[in-house]
């Protein structure tokens, strides 16, 4: 392969991956691939500890900002023993109601078991799913929906 | 909350039941493309029964208010056209006796209802009759008495008769359907649970709207009803005695159950019960309290319901890492997926036939209502839509009813929760008329059978 080649193919690369990110960030503002990436609807459990995770259309992974997130609560938790929190899991509008139950369910203990992974006992973890009952944002588009698939943890004491 | 179900104290003589034969009939297999033209005579009424139903009920004319409701169900139907009473030529007392064929011919009416109402000790006596106008002769009629304030029942058992003699089918109009009364912004709607006539007419309310509820669901003999409530913010599934007003959890769950829905016999409640993640189907006896679990898998298996004869269960599950529906048998075993068309499916209802499946699909964005056979075959797709789902079906296994939801800006503005209903042939969709916004409806079974 000559040199020529290479660098073509590097800049056919880089110019493709350009043209990606700026059409990512044109289309979808707030996101990465449906997974919401905004500060909108986020609080803050103590300073520079965000109160929830986003979850892309369908999935209960988490993702790299997701498990940062989590690890900032844990550490957090750990520094507050006597707090118990409880993590409400939630899914956006598109799909069935009792699906949906199941879906923020099984959410919100995905953030559970990592949380307990960096030490915290599951006894002051409680979880609870709103499915689809309990948006943040009305809207019936992408961003809004990527806002509404989530688990927030709330102080329960 | 007493008087919700009503006691219909019914003495039927059947006068002339299925003797006579008749040139009418209707194509059910085809829906409502030609809807059957027929005349809905007022019921006469005499003066002083007028005046005693008048005191008792504050109606001008019980007799046309009856007419009315039958009229009202028989359009609905979509598989008659009722024709307008200002073009009958005949009295209502004359006609109830002895119709002039003609006439009614003349005005293209193929099948003719009179009938009679009477005060008897301060009770509604109704008689009323079926004309096959063409042929020329009564093909049905039929008398019976009910307290005064059962009197839109009387007119949904009239046109359940009718319905049945005209198509063969039983009907679907002396039911009720349960539902979800929503109100209030998206972000913090207000739900409470709701009772009406299969018209719309009639409407209770069951909860006060203090906690979320969902997904009510009748028993057979639709004096329970069992439900989601997050009463304390404990989601469980609660049975509800409909004249009592009496709840309770149904089962002692570490967690959340839902989805639940009753088995044919009504002795069990078939649920859903998630934990740490993990959603599992289980059956709860009402009477020794048992708790069995029906599935195990590491899907989220939920929204079970039952064959009519009780040996076999649908139910939705992404096990194969979308959802999907299958078959089971009622002990758990045989699992079998049934779903393989493109897009995801979900709520499989069993049909009252027992012939097929009532689903929601969920397909390149849009929400489908659709039917297939119990092995998965034969799938017919009846509306499509921006948001629908839960069908449920009329007892005679003829209609489903669903709810929509409109599209919103990010103010929730735009928003509604609808009830619709559609006839199994894909024809005669219909917003169902509701006072509030609303969700998740279910059907009851006919109330007098």
């Amino acid at each position: 392969m000559s040199l020529d080649k290479i660098l073509r193919n590097t800049l056919l690369v880089i110019s493709a991956s350009i043209l990606l990110s700026a059409c990512a960030v044109k289309t979808t503002g707030k996101m990465q691939g449906d997974v919401y990436t905004g500060k909108d609807t986020v609080e803050y459990l103590a300073s520079g500890v965000p109160d929830r995770v986003f979850f892309a259309t369908n999935e209960t992974v988490l993702t790299t900002a997701s498990r940062e997130t989590l690890r900032k609560q844990a550490s957090w938790l750990r520094k507050n023993s006597k707090i118990n929190v409880v993590l409400e899991g939630h899914a956006d509008e598109r799909g069935t109601r009792e699906y949906n139950l199941a879906l923020g369910e099984r959410r919100a203990n995905s953030a559970k078991d990592y949380l307990m992974t960096y030490g915290i006992s599951g006894n002051r973890i409680s979880v609870i799913s709103y499915g689809k009952e309990r948006p943040v944002d009305s809207g019936s588009n992408p961003l809004a929906w990527s806002k509404n698939r989530r688990s927030v943890t709330v102080k329960a004491n | 909350m007493k008087k919700i179900i009503f006691f219909i104290y019914v003495s039927l003589f059947i006068l002339n039941w299925g003797k006579a034969w008749s040139l009418i009939e209707v194509d059910i297999t085809r829906g409502n493309l030609n809807p059957l033209p027929l005349a809905v005579s007022p019921l006469s009424v005499d003066q002083n029964s007028k005046e005693k139903f008048k005191d008792l009920l504050k109606l001008d004319d019980i007799g046309a208010e009856i007419s009315k409701v039958v009229e009202n169900n028989l359009r609905q139907s979509g598989l008659f056209n009722p024709l307008d009473p200002k073009a009958f030529l005949q009295k209502p007392d004359i006609a109830h006796v002895k119709p002039r064929f003609e006439d009614w011919a003349l005005i293209k009416a193929q099948a003719l209802i009179t009938g009679e109402v009477k005060i008897v000790d301060k009770k509604l006596r109704v008689e009323f009759r079926l004309w096959d106008i063409l042929a020329g002769k009564e093909i049905m009629a039929l008398a019976f008495t009910t307290v005064s304030e059962n009197w839109r029942r009387v007119g949904h058992i009239i046109t359940d008769k009718v319905y049945q003699r005209l198509t063969g089918e039983k009907g679907y109009f002396d039911t009720r359907i349960i539902y979800v009364a929503e109100e209030g912004l998206k972000t913090s709607r207000i739900k409470k649970l709701a009772i009406m006539d299969q018209d719309g007419f009639n409407t209770k309310y069951l909860t006060l709207g203090n906690e979320l509820v969902l997904t009510p669901r009748f028993n057979p003999t639709n004096q329970m009803v069992t439900y989601l409530s997050y009463f304390k913010n404990l989601p469980r599934v609660y049975l509800l005695d409909i004249e009592t007003g009496i709840q309770e959890v149904v089962g002692d769950f570490p967690g959340m159950t839902f989805a639940p829905r009753f088995s044919p016999d009504g002795k069990k409640i078939i649920m859903s019960f998630a934990k740490d993640g993990n959603s599992d189907i289980y059956t709860m006896d009402l009477e020794s309290r048992e708790v069995e679990k029906i599935t195990n898998h590491p899907s989220i298996d939920t929204s079970p319901s039952y064959s009519p004869d009780g040996k076999y269960i649908c139910f939705n599950s992404d096990r194969s890492g979308y959802q999907q529906i299958y078959v089971m048998r009622s002990d758990g075993s045989k699992v079998k997926r049934i779903s393989f068309g493109n897009g995801l499916y979900g709520t499989p209802v069993w049909s009252p036939r027992g012939d097929l499946i009532a689903f929601t699909k969920l397909h390149k964005g849009k929400f489908y209502i659709g039917v297939m056979r119990t092995d998965g075959t034969g799938e017919r797709l009846l509306t499509e839509n921006y948001y629908q789902e839960a069908p449920s079906w009329s007892p005679n296994g003829r209609v489903l009813i669903f709810y929509r939801e409109t599209k919103s800006d990010s103010a929730g503005k735009g928003f509604t929760a609808k009830l619709w209903s559609i006839d199994l042939t894909g024809y005669n969709e219909r917003m169902v008329k509701t006072e509030t916004d609303a969700s998740d409806p279910s059907w009851s079974s006919l109330l007098t059978d």
